[in-house]
């Protein structure tokens, strides 16, 4: 009993303390951000470890579908909930954001999911180095196609989504922002965990293994694919929104390949196909992300560096393919988790 | 009544009526034809490249013939997916082992009955009561298999970790895993010492006992082959040269000479 609920007790005191310390102002706003910003990051490195960890792909444009969610649902945010200069009056009442905030956010995943089959679809003829190349040329056309609509910015961006932030704020005074990001990320790590536990889903590790045995043995691989890789890039655009709502901005320049590697680099570091270590690898990178800021342009030589490093040394990560319970068996005895 | 009976039961599991294949300006397979009845145990023997694994793969769906038909239980498979040619019934082995090696023993004989799963993405995530059911049935469907085959002991292993000759069992094991109504075997007994193949012998034939499923394998050892099949196809660049009870094909003049200063006869 203690051991069947002790992950959904353990993630409801984290949640409690996060928002209690938030709330009470207890930590900064500085701090409060890099919070947010590694659950956006657990996201983004779960995500991707699901087509290049488990599937065995090579996916190096993941920014390119952030960026398709995190326009859907900023613009739809503000055309229904606020007052802006592109959109005009608010179409609904703002008090509605806070309950409507999810859906902003789905929808913007849907869209990103869709996005996602711009690489699906090549998939099922295309594999490696040349579905790689295919991946790039999605993230570019997502963020060439955007910079040059310049009714919503173009690479200005666009923004306006503080306004919702606040009439949630307004509504329920709590530290709403934190609260979705936690939720969102708790909700992204659950979907994956079912998703590649269940026997249908581990056709994913069929095609990663062996893709004529695969098909050969009747999984529809290209309908395995398709979910895969909608899902991937659905996750992303989740990110992707939550990401716009945190910076209350958004510009096309942020999801540009250097993003989609920054994400490659959680993936390797945390270990393929291992999701205890996406998350792992997503919390250190964003707390190093931030120890290395006073460095500046240069952190983009250090941080290369590391991966040399790391691929020299310990070229499967910080996990290898294994999850924590793997590795310390005693953890089993305290939770069990699906 | 009896009449339309006997009808139903004449229906061949397979039939491949003048196939073809050409890759390039290299014809594989020529003018190829066979039915394979429901219980039947047919051999497919001829030199290396002779075009033996290339009629395997026609028929798992993974080529499209140049020429001619190939019907399972009646139905022609031109233009179906390899997977959807495998929902039919039709279930095979690798000459080189391709078992998911990152599986556990238990998935590979779980994995190999997604098309029969009954459940898709948002039945995995919410995990409905079908959900739930149909995984309980999977699993315990896959023990009993692993039970009868003797595998049950490797159940958490993965394959790298077995036996040559284990692994070939259990690829077995696993093609059987899709219900087949056809099972093509590819070389089983290569790589395999004497011992193993006895083995594989007694294997093959309980399975032919056990099992409702017609079977049709490519074997480079003839005792393998003489003791087995009840009728074996002679095929060299291609061309069928050959077909008969065992005895016949050991005497053809046109396999001898084929098989002529090759020692596997
Ligand atoms: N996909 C392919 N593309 C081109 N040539 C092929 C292909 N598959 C097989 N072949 C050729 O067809 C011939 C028959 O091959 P195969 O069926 O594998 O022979 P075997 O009887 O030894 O199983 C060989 O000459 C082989 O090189
Ligand atoms: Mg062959």
């Amino acid at each position: 009993m203690l051991r069947r609920y002790s992950v959904h007790m353990f993630l409801a005191l984290l949640g409690f303390v996060l928002v209690y310390l938030a709330y009470n102002e207890l930590v900064n706003l500085y701090i409060l951000s890099i919070l947010m910003f590694m659950g956006v990051n657990i996201i983004l490195s779960a995500s991707l470890n699901l087509v290049n960890g488990y599937m065995g792909e090579f996916s190096c444009g993941h920014a390119g579908f952030m960026c398709v969610g995190a326009y859907v649902s900023s613009m739809l945010g503000v055309l229904l909930f606020a007052k802006d200069k592109v959109f005009g009056l608010p179409l609904l009442s703002p008090e509605f954001a806070l309950y409507a905030f999810p859906v902003l956010i789905f929808a913007g995943g849907v869209a990103a999911a869709f996005a996602g089959l711009l690489v699906a679809i090549p998939s099922y003829k295309t594999r490696g180095d040349y579905l790689a190349i295919i991946t790039i040329a999605a993230n570019y056309i997502i963020i060439s196609g955007i910079e040059n609509i310049s009714y919503i910015g173009g690479s200005r961006g666009f923004m306006g989504m503080k306004r919702l932030i606040r009439s949630m704020e307004d509504v329920v005074d709590l530290p709403w922002m934190l609260i979705w990001v936690f939720l969102f990320t708790i909700f992204s790590i659950w979907i994956l965990r079912r998703y590649l536990s269940s026997t249908f889903g581990k056709g994913v590790s069929a095609i990663c293994q062996d893709e004529v045995a695969a098909e050969i043995m009747s999984v529809n691989t290209n309908k395995i694919k398709t979910i895969t890789f909608m899902l991937s890039s659905g996750l992303a655009g989740i990110a992707g929104g939550l990401f716009a709502y945190i910076l209350g901005y958004v510009n096309p320049g942020s999801f540009n390949i250097l993003k989609s590697t920054e994400v490659l680099v959680m993936v390797y570091l945390g270990g393929m196909g291992s999701l205890s270590g996406s998350v792992l690898s997503a919390i250190f990178f964003t707390v190093l992300l931030e120890v290395l800021r006073p460095l500046q342009i240069i952190k983009w030589v250090v941080i290369p560096l590391l991966l040399i490093i790391l691929m020299q040394f310990r070229p499967e990560g910080i996990m290898g393919n294994r999850e924590l319970g793997d590795i310390f068996p005693w953890l089993k005895r305290f939770y069990r988790f699906k | 009544m009896t009449q339309l009976h006997v009808q139903e039961k004449s229906v061949p599991v397979l039939e491949i009526e003048n196939l073809s294949q050409r890759f390039g300006g290299l014809t594989a397979i020529a003018n190829f034809n066979i039915a394979l009845g429901e219980n039947d145990l047919t051999g497919l023997i001829g030199p290396n490249g002779a075009g033996k694994t290339t009629v395997f793969n026609l028929v798992s769906g993974f080529y499209q013939p140049s020429e001619g038909e190939i019907r399972i239980g009646g139905t022609p498979i031109a233009k179906l997916k390899p997977h959807q040619v495998t929902a039919m019934g039709v279930a095979r082995t690798f000459q080189n082992i391709r078992l998911w090696s990152d599986m556990t023993v238990l998935d590979n004989i779980r994995v190999a009955q997604h098309y029969r799963l009954g459940y898709g993405f948002f039945h995995s995530i919410l995990r409905s009561k079908t959900y739930q059911q149909r995984e309980a049935e999977i699993t315990k469907e896959a023990n009993n298999l692993l039970e009868v085959f003797d595998l049950i002991r490797y159940r958490d292993e993965f394959p790298g970790n077995l036996p040559y000759g284990t692994q070939r069992k259990l690829e077995i094991a696993r093609a059987l895993s899709v219900h087949p109504k056809l099972l093509l075997l590819d070389e089983p007994a290569a790589g395999l010492n004497s011992n193993d193949i006895q083995d594989l012998i007694r294997l093959i034939r309980w399975i032919h006992n056990t099992f409702d499923v017609s079977i049709w394998m490519i074997e480079h050892h003839m005792d393998v082959m003489m003791e087995l099949c009840n009728h074996i196809k002679v095929i060299d660049f291609g061309e069928t040269i050959a077909e008969g009870s065992p005895e016949e094909i050991r005497k053809h003049p046109a396999v001898i000479s084929a098989y002529l200063g090759d020692d596997t006869l």
